[in-house]
C-alpha cells in the first residue's frame, strides 16, 4: 500500500513537472507582442506592400536611443489626384511595434516627416506610406544601436 | 503652459514648399519605466498632434499624427505646406491627462 502511494505521487510529480515544461515551451509564443509584419499587415489592412517610393532616413549606427532624428519622405507629386495620405513608421524590437502614424492632405505640397525616435536595441525598422488610390508602399532600414532607450533611470 | 517651439520660414514666395518645425516641452513618460523605488511610473505622453491652416472661416486640416511611447521627449515634429495665400497656422497638441494645447502662427507670403 506504502508502496503504491510513494509510486502514484511519483508519477503525479512527473506529470505535473511535464506540465510545468510545456508550460513555459508555450507561454513566450501567447505573450509574444505583435510583430511587425502583423503590425504592417494591420495598417495596411491586409493589402498589398511594395518596396519603393519610400525613402527612409536614419543613421545605421546609433550612439543613444533616447532621440535618433528621422527623415521619410516619400516621392508623390502631392496633388488632389495623386498624393499620400498617410506615413506610419514600426519597430521590430520595441516594446510596442508603432512608433508615430500621420496623415497628410494634398495642401502639404510635400510628402515628409521628420521627428525623433526611441530605440530599444539594434533591430528593424520600417517606414510604411499610402496613397489615396490605396495603394501601400515602404522601406525598411536595419540600424546598429549601442546605448539603448528604456535602461536609464 | 508648456514651452512650444515654432519654427516657420519669414516671407515665404507664393506657391513655394515650406518647411514647418515644431517641438514642444513634454517628458513623454514610457509608462514603462521604473522610478527611483522601483514603481513603473505611469504614462504620460502627447497622443496627437494636428496642424491647420486657417483662412477666414475656412480651416482645413493639413497634417496630424498619432505619436506613442516611442517618440523622445519633447515631441519634435517637422512637416510641409505649401504656401498659397496668407492664413494662419493652428497647431494643437492633446495627450494624458488632460494635455492639451494651442499655439498660432500667422503665415505672410509675399
Amino acid at each position: 500500500m506504502k508502496m503504491y502511494e510513494y509510486r502514484f505521487r511519483r508519477r503525479q510529480l512527473l506529470v505535473s513537472s511535464v506540465g510545468l515544461i510545456g508550460y513555459a515551451i508555450v507561454r513566450p509564443v501567447f505573450s509574444a507582442p505583435v510583430t511587425l509584419d502583423a503590425a504592417l499587415a494591420e495598417f495596411s489592412r491586409g493589402g498589398k506592400v511594395t518596396t519603393g517610393k519610400v525613402k527612409f532616413e536614419i543613421a545605421e549606427l546609433i550612439d543613444n536611443g533616447n532621440a535618433v532624428p528621422i527623415t521619410v519622405s516619400v516621392d508623390s507629386p502631392m496633388t488632389e489626384a495623386n498624393h499620400v495620405v498617410a506615413i506610419a513608421v514600426f519597430n521590430e524590437k520595441n516594446p510596442q511595434r508603432e512608433m508615430i502614424k500621420t496623415k497628410l492632405s494634398p495642401l502639404a505640397g510635400r510628402a515628409q516627416l521628420s521627428t525623433r525616435i526611441r530605440l530599444a536595441t539594434s533591430q528593424k525598422l520600417t517606414a510604411i506610406a499610402e496613397m489615396n488610390d490605396g495603394s501601400f508602399f515602404s522601406h525598411t532600414v536595419e540600424v546598429v544601436v549601442t546605448l539603448a532607450a528604456c535602461i536609464e533611470e | 503652459m508648456a514651452r512650444a517651439l515654432i519654427t516657420i520660414p519669414p516671407n515665404p514666395k507664393r506657391n513655394s514648399i515650406i518647411e514647418i518645425r515644431v517641438l514642444i516641452q513634454h517628458p513623454m513618460e514610457t509608462g514603462l519605466r521604473p522610478d527611483a523605488e522601483g514603481k513603473v511610473q505611469p504614462r504620460n505622453i502627447i497622443r496627437r498632434f494636428e496642424c491647420r491652416f486657417i483662412v477666414g472661416d475656412k480651416s482645413d486640416l493639413i497634417f496630424s499624427a498619432e505619436l506613442f511611447p516611442a517618440i523622445s521627449a519633447n515631441p519634435y515634429i517637422a512637416f510641409h505646406l505649401r504656401a498659397t495665400q496668407n492664413g494662419t497656422l493652428n497647431f494643437q497638441w492633446t495627450g494624458d491627462n488632460g494635455f492639451a494645447q494651442t499655439e498660432t502662427a500667422a503665415l505672410v507670403v509675399v
